[in-house]
């Protein structure tokens, strides 16, 4: 999993089904001292209901998502599974 | 996921039979700012995308889950066209 700190969020009206009702938030990939490494990308937000401005932990691993959603044809890669408090480093 | 702007079509007559059918888009990968954070790409498109259009792509395995049937050679396809991106 990466650490990243939530940017924002993202709208869609045309998207594909798998994405009906889910957050869809703008994240960008953080070091132990919260500096940006690389550029920003998408995750949904399953049930940690993050904020821009949060710290949180994203997996970007499918069959893990697939897994935890519970369905099997799900093209979805990046998923937000965990609101940081802290990190010691 | 990521965000990408289409900034093309890409035309093959000659392809795998699964992909038939399917439009691909040129797509540059861009950030939440719009600045372009990789190398040009061509994706399947699941939703109508259009030139210009600020979409969302799903990469790997995962572009090719998006299509049906599922077992296509792909690995990048646009799944969602962005309306705004609040940050």
């Amino acid at each position: 999993m990466t650490l990243c700190k939530v940017l924002g969020s993202v709208t869609a009206t045309a998207k594909h089904p798998a994405f009906l009702g889910r957050r869809l938030m703008v994240v960008q990939a953080v070091d132990e001292l919260k500096r940006p490494v690389g550029s920003s990308f998408i995750a949904i937000d399953h049930l940690c209901s993050a904020g821009p401005g949060d710290l949180v932990l994203v997996t970007r691993e499918g069959g893990g998502i697939r897994q935890v959603l519970g369905d099997a044809t799900l093209p979805i890669r990046s998923m937000i599974v965990g609101v940081v408090d802290e990190v010691g480093a | 996921m990521y965000l990408g702007e289409v900034i093309g079509t890409v035309v093959c007559s000659r392809k795998y039979e699964g992909l038939q059918g399917k439009p691909l888009l040129l797509v540059q990968p861009v950030d939440h700012r719009r600045k372009p954070s990789g190398p040009v790409e061509v994706a399947v498109d699941t939703v109508s995308a259009r030139r210009n259009d600020l979409v969302y792509l799903v990469g790997s395995r995962e572009a090719a889950l998006a299509l049906d049937p599922s077992f296509v050679p792909v690995d990048s396809a646009i799944v969602g066209i962005v309306d705004s991106v609040d940050v």
